[in-house]
């Protein structure tokens, strides 16, 4: 654009009143106070005329002044004139000259107002010659599509040479064209709407199908409404599909953090018949652990921070290990025989770890960032995003699973573990050393729930609390699936979360969980000791 | 495992003969059972009628007739202190029934008790009447919900009998038909006290939700009368607390006449060998369901004495942590006692007061260590102390 020095006419500024020579653009209207001056007035019409103004005249005062407003930094005096916030200094909006901001208030808009500046601001950015301001433009007016801005869509999308912009620019056009006079038109932009398999485009075709009220249709054209029709449909089989895989995922999700929770639990009540009551805990050392570990990263090496989870997973592991092997050692060796009391012990061990939490690290839930590699999502269908946490935390579920799995069935230990589960005394009689695999065993339990922690803390809040929320759910997930098999407490795990989840949409969370009980109680009546039962004489124990 | 303290163990079944007909004593086998033990030995009738008379004209005297400034006046605080722990004393007493007696360690009984302090609330939220703060009909919280018509399970909460209904009938169709199908499918164990603990769980957030109809977080408070006496004046108190002391009596008298039965002995025989009980002919269901809703009404009763000394009922009183407290109250006073559970409560929630009061950081360590160490180093609780001193001193 050229630019001419212009002597304005002598105007009074405020109280400042002083003859100004500014510089201003050559366009098709020059900005005039007056234009913009309903802006500071309270009438939403004048606003609107005097926006459409600053929208009509592409110069560069407009436009400054039109991202102003768009990001609420346009101010109004009582005088009428408006103003630019510009970090702590503000202009006039017409001059450009640095005033002083006595008094002035911000310019309100209402959410009509709010979308024709932006749709503006995004349609004069339309044919930038910045391919990436196109493309922020172009989705800018997807999301919310101005039929004002049809003239500038059109002209762009004659010119447009990116083959990914025209495309969007095609439905661009589509959304805006839908009650154009030319049946042949309407059709195509039905189709092409209908094609762009988002869930928001229903607004935009279910009006074409409805009714008058004399009972004629809106649209006209027969195959046009067939094809809004077809759309439709195809929406709601797109909006069906998303829903099941939502709760689907949502379900293994779920089922996978309770997975971690429960296989530890599986495997120290299969042993020693105890039920610890103080397993949540050791999810909260690991996701402390985590915390821990990831604040040592942030200030010693913010550079590999990333990679925090590398050391955090180890970490988590041996600090719940650890504990575990000390409360066995020191504690629930001298009660084996006695389940109901290791109970109410391990009780009071989760309060001692509990309080003792509170008093180190507060009771105030803890920060835990993701890697950067974690944060964001995959997007399968428009309406379902899989965060990458979640995924990520179901392949660790069931890395931890093959882990577990190849400690108890490959190695030494894992065979006395499975003997002594079996029955105690034949494996003592045949020199196992019981008491040592027992607290083996225990810590290795301890430890896979720790990592059950460190997981946790990827998607949820870290506290002091934060074992007693999982605690119930993988008891019954470990209800569900038996004892003493891995199968059954993968099967559990997974079973409970996408039960709860399905459940979940139809009758809220709490219901859900009341409904899941219910569930379990009925299921131990035809399977008193879970899905997988171990057989023989070592089920009647 | 078998509790020293039970004397009445089931180990002298005869040969052959039908262990229910009561009749072995005559046909001419000799089942060598051991008689049945009386109710209350005779020092024992002394100090309770001693205790009885205590109570009974000392609380009313120090309460209500003693001025204020004299050190022997019972204070309000003090009073409704004690009435408190005599609730929990019930409810204790009614945990030792199953666990002590019956080897069912139930993580329920929070519920069980607050379903009775529910009860009772409903009756006296209605009888707030047009007290509350928005002066209508329903109680404020439904005023607050926009709720115009009380919900059926309100029908009839005016009146107090059919609240007093509600406590007992409660608990015991909701204990029983839970207990129903648990002990029909021989859950038992750990894995019964999981499934009850994760009952009271979900029961908990259910009276969490405001649409539940049970003023949801903050549940029932701001009393203002029972029976058309203020709630808060001090002869109100008195005999509340009164009342309190009587019910705990009965329910001592009559958990110990259980315990001594013929009834009581199959139970304690569930406990020390529910399969070998099964093998001598007895079906162990009725057994463990009788004992299970007995225990469960015992605790309704007890949450609904507590609700109206305390002022306030809430969710907060179904919560897991809470049921399993009732289970360190027997587990220190000594399980299978009948006594052991009144002493158990009174020192267990008697050092929560001293602990919050002066160190509140500190009482859940204090708690935790209770949990850890009684099971290790006092098995028997504080009645095995008291056991082993006497048989020491009968020895000596």
């Amino acid at each position: 654009m050229a630019f001419s020095i212009l002597r304005l006419t002598r105007r009074s500024i405020g109280k400042l009143g002083i003859a100004l020579i500014v510089i201003a653009p050559l366009a098709a209207f020059a900005l005039t106070p007056a234009d913009i001056a309903p802006l500071a007035g309270d009438d939403f019409d004048a606003k609107s005329a005097a926006i459409d103004k600053l929208i009509a005249s592409h110069d560069a005062p407009s436009q400054a002044l039109l991202k102003a407003l768009s990001e609420d930094n346009a101010l109004t005096t009582d005088s009428g004139e408006v103003l630019i916030q510009d970090g702590d200094a503000t202009k006039d909006a017409i001059t450009g000259k640095t005033v002083a901001a006595d008094g002035a208030q911000p310019v309100t808009l209402n959410n009509m107002l709010r979308s024709k500046v932006s749709g503006a601001l995004s349609g004069s950015q339309l044919d930038s010659i910045d391919l990436e301001t196109r493309r922020a433009a172009i989705n800018a007016l997807l999301q919310n599509p101005d039929p004002s801005m049809k003239p500038l869509i059109d002209a762009q999308r004659a010119k447009e040479t990116d083959p990914g912009l025209k495309k969007k620019l095609d439905t661009l056009w589509a959304m805006t064209a839908l009650h154009n006079s030319d049946p042949a038109t309407r059709l195509e932009a039905v189709q092409l709407v209908a094609a762009r398999h988002d869930l928001d485009m229903n607004e935009l075709l279910r009006p074409l199908i409805a009714k008058k009220p004399d009972g004629t249709f809106v649209e006209s054209d027969d195959r046009v409404r067939a094809a809004a029709q077809a759309g439709i449909d195809e929406l709601d089989a797109i909006q069906r599909r998303s829903a099941i895989a939502g709760t689907l995922f949502a379900g293994l999700s779920l089922g996978s953090v309770l997975l971690l929770a429960a296989l530890g639990l599986a495997i120290t009540y299969g042993l020693i018949g105890v039920i610890n009551m103080a397993h949540g805990e050791f999810l909260m050392i690991g996701a402390y652990a985590t915390y821990v570990v990831q604040n040592l990263f942030q200030r010693y090496a913010p550079g590999a921070f990333d990679w925090y989870p590398l050391l955090a997973v180890p970490a988590s592991f041996a600090a719940a290990a650890v504990v575990g092997m000390a409360l066995e050692r020191l504690v629930l060796k001298h009660l084996y025989g006695r389940p109901l009391e290791t109970l109410l012990t391990t009780f009071g061990v989760s309060l001692i770890l509990i309080q003792a939490t509170r008093m180190i690290f507060g009771a105030q839930n803890v920060q835990v960032s993701n890697p950067a590699w974690m944060s964001g999502g995959v997007t399968v269908l428009p309406s379902l995003i899989l965060p990458y946490n979640r995924l990520a935390i179901l392949a660790f579920s069931l890395i931890v699973v093959g882990i577990a799995w190849a400690v108890l069935t490959k190695t030494r230990l894992g065979l006395f573990v499975r003997a002594v589960t079996q029955n105690r005394r034949m494996a003592a009689c045949v020199g196992v050393k019981t008491a040592r695999v027992d607290s083996y065993a225990f810590a290795f339990g301890a430890g896979i729930a720790g990592l059950g922690g460190c997981a946790l803390s990827q998607i949820g809040n870290v506290g002091p609390d934060l074992g007693q929320s999982y605690i119930i759910d993988s008891f019954m997930a470990v209800v569900l699936g038996g004892v003493g098999q891995l199968a059954g407490t993968v099967i559990g795990g997974f079973g409970l979360g996408l039960i709860s989840k399905a459940i979940e949409p139809f009758w809220g969370a709490v219901l859900a969980k009341i409904a899941v009980l219910v569930l379990i109680v009925l299921f131990i009546q035809k399977r008193p000791q879970g899905m997988f039962a171990l057989k023989g004489r070592s089920a009647e124990a | 495992m078998t509790s020293a303290t039970s004397s009445a163990s089931v180990t002298t079944s005869g040969s052959g003969t039908p262990p229910d007909t009561g009749r072995a004593t005559q046909s001419g086998f000799a089942l060598g059972l051991p008689p049945r033990p009386a109710l209350l030995t005779r020092p024992a009738w002394i100090a309770l009628i001693a205790l009885i008379i205590a109570i009974g004209l000392g609380v009313p005297l120090s309460a209500l007739v003693l001025p204020e400034t004299s050190a022997f006046h019972l204070s309000a605080y003090m009073m409704t202190l004690t009435g408190k722990f005599m609730c929990y004393a019930i409810a204790a007493l009614a945990l030792d029934l199953v666990w002590g007696y019956c080897g069912i360690l139930s993580l329920g009984h929070a519920l069980f008790f607050a379903l009775g302090g529910y009860a009772i609330g409903m009756y006296l939220m209605r009888s707030i009447g047009h007290q509350g703060v928005y002066q209508s009909d329903l109680p404020d919280f439904m005023v607050f919900l926009n709720w115009h018509a009380l919900p059926w399970y309100w029908e009839g909460t005016q009146h107090l009998w059919y609240a007093l209904v509600l406590v007992v009938m409660v608990p015991a169709v909701i204990a029983w038909v839970f207990g129903f199908f648990t002990f029909r499918s021989r859950v038992k164990g750990v894995y019964l006290s999981i499934i009850t603990q994760a009952m009271t769980f979900a029961a908990m957030l259910l009276f969490y939700r405001n649409e539940t109809g049970f003023g949801g977080n903050n549940g029932f408070t701001d009393f203002k009368t029972i029976g058309s006496f203020p709630i808060t004046h001090p002869g109100t108190r008195t005999a509340l607390f009164l009342i309190t002391f009587a019910v705990l009596v009965l329910a001592f008298l009559g958990a110990r006449a259980i315990v001594t039965s013929k009834l009581g002995r199959v139970v304690t025989g569930v406990r020390d060998g529910e399969t070998r009980l099964m093998f001598l002919g007895y079906s162990p269901l009725g057994y463990k369901l009788f004992i299970w809703t007995v225990s469960a009404i015992l605790c309704g009763i007890a949450g609904a004495l507590y609700v109206p000394q305390v002022g306030i009922i809430n969710p907060g009183e179904m919560s897991p942590g809470n049921s399993i407290e009732m289970a360190i109250w027997v587990a220190v006073g000594g399980r299978g006692t009948l006594i052991g559970p009144i002493i158990g409560a009174f020192a267990v929630n008697g050092a929560k007061s001293f602990f919050t009061a002066n160190f509140p950081e500190y009482w859940l360590f204090f708690l935790g260590l209770i949990f850890v160490l009684v099971p290790l180093l006092l098995p028997h609780g504080i009645m095995g102390l008291v056991e082993l001193a006497m048989r020491r001193r009968k020895r000596s």
